[in-house]
């Protein structure tokens, strides 16, 4: 059984980052991967809830697509990190969404309550550029082998 | 330096899978790039159950932390769905990581894996080589990367 994505097949990753200058070493790290991967980056907390929930002035947007995956920082203004994994988790369409958690802190509350509730994986960005690099460059290997998650609409394109 | 919670020394990898051929693969795979954890090895979801939710406490010395979890769902007994809602309903292992590794690529086994939040689900590769470099991968990315709560 062949773990290779389908050429055709792109990655949609919501971005959940207030760091302008994080955003866009991310952003620059998810365009490296052999996978291919659409973007949406949101910069709160609040934003991001909008989006996934469809509210407000996503609710009528059709450029507003399921992600197959969502990175997230802890430290969010309007609505933290740790409240939209919350309210992700416990909404049943959204709950089975891969949530990778990356962010500054190295704090072991912040870490155990991610993993309370329900994080999929911490990651914790390097001070360094290289290494923020490598870390990005390894998110490809979750990226790329994590089995494709539920799809409710296979033919969703960007 | 890596921080002191990534650090395998004195953790173990659960290892929960009934093909042998696939438990050796693994162990061996996750063996060349483990550098002091322990890892653990499981073949059914009886055991499992036994080894994690045992009738009487085992003495607390001769048990490292558990780091990581790697499960497969078809198993035989208990099967992998149960074991994995017992892991993940229970408070002292919430917050260990259990990624799947079946051959399956169903995607209700996969929805059903998060719905109980498994960590990641991942194919396993028919390839040998593919599937070695997963597990290096696997390693690198839950062992060294991953940050883990300490209990």
């Amino acid at each position: 059984m062949s773990t290779k994505k389908n050429p055709g097949e792109i990655m949609k990753v919501l971005l959940v980052e207030d760091d302008p200058g994080h955003a866009e070493l991310i952003q620059r790290g998810l365009s490296r991967h052999k996978i291919r991967t659409w973007v949406k980056h949101v910069k709160d907390g609040e934003e991001a809830l909008d989006y996934l929930l469809r509210r407000k002035h996503f609710a009528d947007d059709p450029a507003v697509l399921r992600p197959d995956i969502i990175l997230l920082d802890l430290r969010l203004p309007k609505v933290d990190g740790l409240e939209v994994l919350k309210q992700i988790k416990t909404t049943n369409d959204l709950k089975t969404i891969p949530i990778v958690i990356l962010t500054t802190s190295e704090s072991d509350q912040d870490i155990a309550r991610a993993y309370h509730h329900r994080a999929n994986n911490y990651l914790v960005k390097p001070i360094h550029f290289d290494k923020f690099n490598e870390l990005l460059d390894d998110l490809g290997f979750y990226c790329n082998w994590i089995g494709n998650i539920t799809k409710n609409d296979q033919n969703e394109q960007p | 330096m890596p921080a002191v919670r990534t650090l395998c020394a004195n953790q173990t990898i659960l290892v929960i899978e009934d093909d042998p051929g696939h438990a050796e693969l693994i162990i061996r795979g996750l063996s060349n790039v483990a550098r002091a954890e322990t890892i653990r090895h499981l073949s059914d979801g009886e055991k499992a159950i036994r080894f994690l939710f045992p009738d009487q406490p085992s003495p607390v010395e001769g048990q490292l932390p558990i780091g990581l979890i790697l499960l497969d769902l078809r198993l035989p007994r208990v099967d992998g769905l149960e074991v994995l809602k017992r892991i993940k309903q229970n408070p002292a292992y919430r917050l260990i990581p259990v990624v799947i590794l079946s051959t399956s690529a169903d995607h209700n086994d996969i929805h059903s894996a998060y719905e109980n939040f498994a960590n990641s689900y991942l194919v396993k590769p028919t390839d040998f080589d593919q599937f070695n470099a997963m597990l290096s991968d696997v390693h690198n990315y839950w062992m060294d990367w991953n940050q883990r709560a300490i209990n």
